[in-house]
């Protein structure tokens, strides 16, 4: 049975249809998602895209994060269903405490436009569950409030636990302060809690060879291959 | 009542703008200057005339909204008692 995934549209998101195609080509039937609806019934499984969520007001992610729907994302991550949160959707997630941290302003003060590469640190999340520890995967970055920051304390958690799940690395997947854009703690791009899982690069945005990568795709798989059957 | 809330970074928490105009400080001769937080204020004009009260609530807006407890602290001040 297809499987099918909600994808979240926020007043000013805008990397859904990207998300949608993404999953069209893992054969998921992807389907948007107002902020304001109060049901995710029949979903298996919810993506929340990237953009400038309600203006990227007050902080990214602090107003959205009231929006009807989340209480519903919440569930989902309280009932282990597959979440996945995409640049402003990682923002999101982490503003709702659903995913540990938060995101605030690049190291360097500058938007960073760019492909850039990740090491698979830990294969226990929806997000790599289908990669293997240390691929290297060139995947494109765009965001200003890249920088993921948390307590000592909880990043250490985070590492103990296989939370940590992508790395900002060289394309030799050394990493290092020079191969960390934006100056994320432990060059930290993607954590993942429960069935719940963020990053702040966009690997909808590598998913054909004529997109200069693909290496998205691994990524979406193992966000695809989580998913359990649809049901209430 | 008028209510200014001022919110800043955590000192744990890096905060690269306050950095770099540290740095930028320091560029233009004042060595003198230590750390820079940067931060924002919020004014609230709020119905109320009991300044404890006040504070509560705001305090509760602070903690659901106006500031991330994981990244930021704040001072709240009630500048006009009703």
């Amino acid at each position: 049975m297809t499987q099918r995934v909600a994808v979240v549209v926020f007043p000013g998101t805008n990397c859904e249809h990207d998300v949608v195609h993404a999953l069209d080509l893992l054969g998921v039937d992807a389907r948007l998602v107002f902020h304001k609806e109060t049901s995710l019934d029949g979903f298996a499984g919810v993506v929340l895209p990237g953009g400038f969520a309600h203006g990227d007001y007050l902080r990214t992610g602090a107003i959205a994060r009231f929006s009807p729907i989340m209480t519903e994302v919440a569930r989902f991550a309280e009932i282990g269903r597959p979440v996945l949160g995409i640049c402003n959707g990682f923002q999101i997630l982490c503003e709702a405490g659903l995913l540990p941290g938060a995101l605030v302003e690049n190291r360097d003060l500058r938007f960073v436009c760019r492909p850039i590469h990740l090491r698979v640190e830990s294969t226990g999340s929806v997000l790599t569950g289908s990669a293997a520890v240390g691929d290297v995967l060139e995947i494109p970055l765009n965001s200003y409030e890249g920088n993921y920051v948390a307590d000592t304390d909880v990043l250490d958690e985070l590492e103990r636990t296989g939370g940590v799940v992508l790395r900002y690395c060289d394309p030799g997947g050394d990493v290092s302060d020079a191969a960390n854009p934006n100056g994320a703690a432990r060059s930290i791009a993607g954590v993942a809690r429960g069935s719940v899982a963020g990053l702040m690069p966009h690997p909808e945005r590598a998913v054909e060879a004529i997109l200069g990568s693909a290496d998205g795709l691994s990524l979406l798989r193992s966000f695809v291959d989580s998913l359990t059957p649809s049901r209430v | 009542m008028k209510v200014r809330v001022e919110i800043t970074r955590r000192a744990s928490i890096s905060d690269p703008e306050g950095t770099t105009v540290a740095r930028g400080l320091r560029d233009l001769g004042y060595d003198e200057v230590g750390e820079v937080h940067m931060g924002r204020t919020i004014h609230l004009d709020i119905a109320g005339d009991d300044p404890d009260a006040v504070m509560d609530r705001v305090d509760e807006m602070c903690r659901r909204l106006l500031a991330n407890p994981v990244i930021e602290d704040y001072v709240i001040t009630v500048e006009e008692p009703a």
